[in-house]
């Protein structure tokens, strides 16, 4: 079999999928552990938040790592529109009654919208906060772009849409849950690592990650908006 | 027992088809489905129709012939069993029941609720064999010693009748569970190593070239599956595919 034959195939899409999938993974944890320091809102935790902004996006090796994060994304999303074009192709006429839910879990069938609900939050949230911190306007603090400010103030009363904007916010981190809930596991299968004694443990990682990590995420635009009452 | 049967009625591959609604007076609960359905075509007869055409041969659960999509499901509410196997005390007096046939590119329906499988057949023919020699020198297979454990998930995989509840069941009609049997039956044994990486290579080839979906992993195939055939056996077609893959020499 040829390598472009190889490449074409169903299996080595669902490699792609897995592989960029578990690397967005890792970049979820990354970001979280980022992110938590906005629950200190002191002036000591805005420098270092600012601080924390600054090298995140000057430091050449975190530069590398953001540009492989945003092409894990793109073959992410290109490899699953690709495959669901293909899976509803592959039966064109669908059954008058069929009951999914008898053997499969609802996460598992909607993985297509759940991701699409997550790209959407994508670029609404990269328009927030990742195009602001790049091209502006931005406020200085200290001598540093102020992210801290922006994030504060998306969050905050002076945004009339704050409450739908945490609406949105929490919204997606469900969405995010179950696709992660699905998803985690599921990369392992693809990738032909299941194991009668490790496959329990990894599908028990995947439930703990695909809660703990969305949740967490979901308590931050909570947590700013209701002090800034 | 009194029944609604809502059941797909198609004049051939290229005719649309449509849900005809029949009642059934008088279905004991020990018939098998098949047997049932037996009786729904005997009262379209007498009435002057044409019977419902359903695939089916042993009616043992062996042979895989039988299909039908009963309620939304393959199979049928039961587990571990085919269709023919399930019986009438399954269901309820005055239950409806939805008849539908396997829906898959892959699987065109020839009539009613028959459709043509032979796409599995090409997928065999593609590498789900050994190539020995059979000039009179015919080797024992048994001459080779195999572990307990290797034989028994081979046998495992080998009992896949090939009857499709795994694509029908799929929501993306995939074929990973039918094609991954068949690659680990081989797999397992000694007697398939010279052929194993080619043999995914060409499966999985065929496969693809047969219109089947992808696997998004919902498991779906496996709890449907009549045999029981798990999803390990993907997972090693995946390996192996993974490995045919870096050791390719093209």
């Amino acid at each position: 079999m040829s390598n472009s034959g190889i490449l074409r195939s169903s299996l080595a899409k669902k490699y792609v999928m897995a592989l960029s999938g578990l690397f967005l993974c890792l970049f979820l944890l990354g970001h979280l552990a980022g992110n938590l320091q906005l629950f200190n809102t002191s002036a000591e935790g805005q420098l270092a938040f600012n601080e924390y902004a600054h090298f995140m996006t000057t430091f050449p090796l975190v530069k590398l790592l953001s540009y492989l994060t945003y092409a894990a994304v793109l073959f992410h999303v290109v490899d699953g529109i690709a495959l669901t074009m293909q899976n509803r192709k592959a039966r064109p006429t669908g059954y008058v009654k069929e009951k999914g839910s008898a053997n499969a879990s609802w996460s598992s069938r909607n993985m297509g919208i759940l991701g699409t609900i997550i790209l959407v939050f994508l670029v609404s949230h990269m328009q927030n906060f990742w195009y602001v911190m790049h091209f502006g306007p931005i406020g200085e603090s200290d001598g540093l772009k102020d992210l801290h400010t922006v994030v504060m103030t998306f969050f905050g009363p002076e945004n009339g849409l704050a409450g739908l904007a945490v609406a949105g916010y929490v919204l997606a981190q469900f969405a995010l849950g179950f696709h992660l809930i699905h998803g985690f596991q599921s990369g392992f299968q693809s990738l032909g690592l299941r194991h009668s004694k490790y496959s329990p443990l990894i599908e028990r990682a995947g439930l703990f990650f695909g809660i703990g990590v969305p949740t967490l995420f979901a308590s931050i635009p909570v947590y700013l908006f209701f002090i800034q009452l | 027992m009194n029944l609604t049967l809502k059941v797909w009625r198609q004049d051939g591959p290229e005719a649309t088809g449509h849900m005809d609604t029949h009642a059934l007076e008088g279905v004991s609960p020990d018939m098998s489905f098949l047997e049932m359905m037996d009786m729904l075509n005997d009262q379209i007869i007498r009435a002057g129709g044409e019977p419902v055409a359903f695939d089916h041969d042993c009616r043992e659960g062996i042979c895989g012939m039988c299909s039908m999509f009963i309620n939304g499901e393959a199979h049928g509410p039961g587990r571990g069993v085919t269709t023919c196997q399930l019986h009438m005390r399954s269901f309820n007096d005055g239950d409806t029941i939805a008849i539908e046939p396997w829906r898959a590119q892959a699987f065109p329906v020839i009539k009613d609720l028959t459709v043509d499988r032979s796409a599995f057949d090409r997928v065999i023919q593609a590498g789900g064999y050994i190539s020995v020699n059979t000039s009179g020198n015919t080797i024992d297979a048994n001459a080779i010693p195999v572990p307990k454990e290797q034989a028994d998930d081979a046998f495992s995989a080998a009992t896949c009748i090939g009857c499709g509840a795994c694509v029908a069941s799929c929501k993306n009609a995939s074929a990973m569970l039918f094609v991954s049997a068949k690659v680990s039956q081989f797999a397992l044994l000694p007697q398939g190593q010279p052929e194993r990486e080619s043999r995914v290579q060409r499966m999985v080839e065929q496969m693809d070239k047969e219109g089947f979906g992808n696997c998004t992993n919902t498991g779906a195939c496996a709890v449907e599956c009549p045999k029981g055939i798990d999803l390990s056996n993907i997972a090693r077609m995946n390996r192996d595919f993974m490995s045919a893959a870096v050791k390719s020499k093209k």
